[in-house]
């Protein structure tokens, strides 16, 4: 079916432009029309989900390739592979949600504020859809601007300047990457300062630069690699990056923080996969790369969730849980293997479940009492024991209690942590407990022991649309929790083809880390040989100390 | 008596010699003209512009193959000659359009307005087309000339007679330096025509005295350009100049610099390009800091619009740097080149754009100065606000507008040239620049709150506006065509 990616890029600015010309008083149909925009585009997304040929082969399917500027080589050049199709529909499913969920937290501007939220869609689907370098770091940076309006004029007190503040922190990591693009783009064609080229045409076709990433050089891969990672890791937020992201997690308005939790993050970990990762497999597979970045994540993990245990903002508190979160599907990627790989992938689109419930859920609370302190409640199961519940539900799921989708990612992470190095396991197990510990806690001080609160007793309960809101995202984490396979099925394929050309990159035979499917990716690189052949052959003598 | 030249040469000049006896015809009817009826010499000044550019391909046409050298090596008229003339006199043709009610309601009569923005442009097309060091000189000057009288048109304001005796006594400062380099290097070189001064310096070897005439020329033009350290006087000027006159110095002006430093630095001082490069370097480096951060803490508008134009300058001379870059080996595309040809197009664009909004928005009955003017614009005008968001977005270099593939151009020209370091300062000013360009943003959208601005009724600055809005957004979306152009229009 071709086409249907630019209709989902087109989709929700389509949208915009109609609402546009609505008068600012008519808020009934400028809310529906957003929200069946939305579900509109949610439902075209859906054929992504049942295409077949995601579990088949790592391939891009839904190609689309128009000439755009010529002169540069630069084409209009869409495709998604398994993990861009789930990252896409997380994508229009949580933005029809939280369309949804705005229609009483949002009493000012609506008009702007849906046709930014629909502008944001557009720009999201896009860096997820993008296979040509120039058109990805266009919709990268197009879709900053809406978010800053969305910060910025729907926020909490400090909203100038957490807005400002999430605008820059992204644009300083792009600009960087953007010269990591150009001195590819050089690198590709004739050359640039010592290094010599590889005499190609022009072209930002990303593909194009996963066939030659073995021709890229090794201290090349390396510049390349940090420019690209300062890009990914401010989005991500990693540890020490993640500065802005309390601010504006706690800032934004409710839609703003599930969309900035749920999809915006995952342009971070995505740019890994798509970009870091198969581009520069050698300088990723470099073993004090490899350290480094497992480090940041583990300090990630750790300083996230302590600082979130301490937190007397509900709010802030789901903020620092994510930078653990995100500290975790790093961890994964960068074991470089396929349980790794897997678990981090599955871990990306567990947060934007969860952590957008748990933003919704704070939403909810926060629009009947004006407070988010944790001090303002207490006993509230007994006044509003459907919210408890689902509360309840979330909060566990993100804490990976199994049979919710958190314990599938999180263990299959720390499969892969252990198989690259256990004490890297160990850590993260630590941020697993710790991770129990912040969100019981949470829910003990707000939910359990007596209704202190005068003003918490009249509280009412959630309503249907609330409700509806929350709905899909529990029937996701179960479905995730109970039964993970098609998912990871979806993204078994691309994630493998990912982890070939990392054991390529070190040199070990990849059809044979292939076969034993989740082949340690032994630390030091001499021994990577090593460790499968002795598995193979027993009476292979054993390594020397 | 024979002239000392084919009569032919003058049809090579055919645009810039209408234009200049319309100038004097509109200063001689301006004499005469009655005071309600000026707005018509506005018209007959556009009208005359118009004639210009249409004798534009007529001139091409008439000169045969191009590049077309006349006057003994004075003037050629080329591709990138063509390029530079048709956009000043686009830069004209808006200033005429932004000045219409300024001029009109203010005390002082237009006709010489009008005739001096005429003559200014007519300096700047003899710039772009000098080939002669004396040639190119005159032209300075008289585009010069006619600035500083610009500058302080409404005599009776303070701060517009400041800005002009301080835009004329450094000017006129800056060209004797320059004009003092010149001379050094005819000591050295023994010529002042561009091609003989080049060969001169492939065979010459490397003397005091060139180099120090060199680096004279390259101060002279860092001034004209204001790059730092010679860009103090740019946001004073730009601050106490009338509006549109601030506007058009911020472009025009800035355009046939660019064009006069890129023949003079590659046609002529070419060969010794490792010389001067450095200077060119540090400079740009300089400017790209200066500008930026100078900006961070401006609060008026017109002062933060300066400071980001000097910031701007910094970005082009890396197009300078880099004039060479991107051919296969032995041929040179001049990637730079076209690179800053492009850059300049958007540039006059969107810096047209975020000045037209400056004159189009009054604020107790002047042009607005301060940003906190602009509080909460989307409310009473939200079309003006949403164009001025794509202007200042477009001077961030955020896509899809035509200031991020100028300066995306540019930052791979220089990547590829060999200065990663430069290019990593101006990605890193160009982030700081979002943070001053969006304070205005911030005061329309964000803030709570009324400001002093009102729309004025003025058709002719918001058609201006507006094109400048479509040109923003369009060579944003589709550059090629635009991309093409330059490409064509390179130094032989």
């Amino acid at each position: 079916m071709n086409g249907l990616l630019s209709l989902l890029i087109l989709l929700p600015t389509a949208g915009a432009l109609a609402i546009l010309f609505l008068p600012r008083e008519k808020t009934g149909p400028i809310k529906a029309l957003a929200t069946a925009v939305a579900g509109l585009t949610f439902f075209a997304s859906l054929p992504l989900w049942f295409a077949r040929g995601f579990r088949e082969s790592a391939g891009f399917l839904f190609r689309e390739d128009l000439s755009w500027i010529p002169s540069l080589g630069v084409r209009y050049s869409l495709g998604v592979d398994g993990i861009a199709a789930l990252l896409i529909l997380l994508t229009t499913l949580l933005s029809v949600i939280s369309i949804y969920a705005s229609y009483t937290a949002v009493k000012t501007r609506e008009k702007e504020y849906y046709i930014f939220l629909l502008l944001l869609e557009t720009g999201m689907i896009g860096v997820f859809c993008a296979l040509d370098f120039f058109l990805f770091y266009v919709f990268w940076e197009v879709m900053l601007v809406p978010m800053y309006f969305l910060i910025g004029v729907w926020g909490g007190p400090r909203k100038l300047y957490a807005a400002i503040k999430f605008f820059l922190y992204t644009l300083f990591g792009s600009v960087i990457m953007l010269v990591g693009i150009i001195a590819l783009y050089f690198f590709n064609t004739t050359g640039f300062l010592w290094w010599k080229g590889l005499g190609n045409a022009p072209t930002f076709d990303i593909l194009h630069f996963h066939a030659i990433a073995p021709q890229i050089p090794a201290d090349l891969q390396l510049w390349l690699f940090w420019a690209f990672f300062l890009g990914f890791a401010i989005k991500v937020p990693m540890f020490p990056f993640h500065t802005w992201l309390p601010d504006a997690h706690v800032e934004a308005p409710t839609a703003g923080s599930v969309i900035l939790a749920g999809v915006l993050l995952k342009m971070g970990t995505y740019g890994f996969l798509r970009f870091s990762l198969p581009i520069f497999p050698s300088a990723a597979s470099t073993r004090w790369v490899q350290l480094t970045v497992v480090v940041l994540a583990i300090v990630g993990i750790l300083y996230g969730s302590l600082v979130a245990m301490v937190q007397k903002d509900i709010k802030k508190l789901v903020a620092y849980s994510s930078v653990a979160h995100l500290g975790f599907v790093m961890l994964g990627f960068f074991a470089l293997n396929n349980a790794g790989m897997q678990g981090g992938v599955l871990q990306s689109i567990n947060h934007g479940l969860s952590t957008g419930g748990l933003f919704l859920l704070v939403g909810i609370i926060y629009e009947r009492r004006h407070t988010r302190q944790i001090a303002d409640f207490g006993g509230l199961s007994q006044v509003m024991p459907i919210y408890a519940t689902l509360f309840m539900i979330i909060a566990l799921a993100s804490l990976g209690l199994p049979l919710l989708n958190g314990f599938v990612g999180e263990f299959t992470i720390l499969v892969g942590a252990f198989l690259a190095d256990w004490k890297w396991a160990l850590f993260a197990g630590v941020g697993v407990i710790l991770g129990a510990a912040y969100l019981l806690w949470l829910y003990q001080r707000v939910f359990f022991g007596e209704l202190k609160h005068e003003e918490n007793k009249g509280l009412q309960d959630v309503n249907l649309r609330e409700v509806l809101t929350l709905a899909p995202l529990i029937v996701c984490c179960v479905w995730i929790g109970v039964y993970p396979k098609p998912f990871f099925a979806m993204t078994a394929p691309a994630s493998a083809k990912i982890v070939a050309a990392l054991d390529a990159a070190k040199g070990a035979p990849p059809a044979l880390s292939a076969a034993l499917s989740a082949a340690p990716a032994a630390p030091v690189p001499s021994a990577t040989a090593v460790l499968p052949a002795a598995a193979a052959l027993p009476e292979a003598a054993p390594r020397g100390n | 008596m024979a002239l000392p030249f084919p009569l032919s040469d003058l049809l090579v000049i055919l645009p810039e010699l209408i234009l200049s006896e319309l100038a004097l015809g509109i200063l001689l009817w301006a004499a005469v003209v009655k005071r309600e009826r000026e707005r018509a010499l506005a018209w007959a000044s556009l009208a005359s512009l118009a004639i210009a550019a249409a004798l534009l391909p007529v001139a091409a046409s008439f000169a045969g193959e191009l590049p077309r050298s006349a006057f003994g090596g004075m003037i050629a008229l080329d591709g990138f000659s063509l390029f530079f003339k048709a956009l000043t006199l686009l830069a004209a043709a808006v200033t005429i359009l932004f000045s219409l009610r300024f001029v009109g309601t203010s005390p002082y009569p237009g006709g010489e307005y009008y005739a001096l923005l005429l003559l200014t442009t007519v300096g700047m097309m003899f710039m772009a087309s000098g080939t002669h060091l004396v040639s190119i000189y005159v032209a300075l000057e008289l585009m010069a000339l006619s600035q500083y009288v610009l500058a302080g048109y409404f005599k009776q304001e303070t701060k517009s007679v400041e800005a002009a005796a301080k835009y004329f006594v450094l000017g006129a400062f800056s060209s004797g330096v320059l004009l003092y380099g010149l001379s050094l290097v005819y000591g050295a070189t023994g010529t002042l025509s561009l091609g003989g001064v080049s060969a001169a310096l492939e065979a010459a070897p490397r003397s005091t005295l060139l180099m120090v005439g060199v680096v004279l020329v390259a101060c002279g033009m860092l001034f004209k350009v204001a790059s730092a350290p010679f860009h103090v006087w740019a946001p004073d000027v730009y601050e106490g100049a009338p509006t549109p006159v601030s506007a058009f110095f911020a472009v025009g002006p800035k355009l046939a610099a660019y064009a006069i430093f890129a023949r003079i630095f590659f046609d002529g001082f070419g060969p010794r390009s490792d010389d001067w490069a450095p200077v060119l370097a540090a400079s740009a480096a300089l400017t790209m800091v200066v500008g930026n951060v100078g900006a961070l803490m401006q609060t008026n508008v017109k002062r933060l619009l300066g400071y980001s134009s000097i910031g701007h300058a910094g970005y082009a001379l890396l197009g300078l740097l880099a004039y060479r870059a991107g051919g296969a080996a032995g041929q040179p595309e001049a990637f730079g080149l076209w690179a800053i040809l492009f850059y300049l197009t958007a540039y006059l664009l969107m810096t047209f754009g975020a000045f037209g909004l400056v004159v189009l928005l009054e604020a107790k009955g002047y042009a607005t100065e301060s940003v906190d003017d602009f509080n909460g614009l989307w409310k009473r005008n939200p079309l003006a606000a949403g164009a001025m968001v794509v202007f200042l977005l477009s001077l961030a270099g955020i896509p899809p507008t035509a200031g991020f593939v100028g300066k995306y151009l540019l930052f791979s020209a220089a990547l590829k040239a060999g200065w990663p370091a430069l290019v990593v300062l101006g990605v890193l000013m160009s982030a700081v620049s979002l943070f001053y360009y969006f304070r205005i943003v911030r005061a329309m959208y964000l803030v709570d709150g009324e400001g002093e601005v009102r729309w004025r009724e003025e058709p002719a600055v918001a058609v201006a506006v507006g094109l400048c809005f479509a040109g923003t957004l369009a060579f944003g979306v589709l550059p090629q065509p635009l991309i093409a152009l330059a490409k064509s229009c390179l130094l032989p």
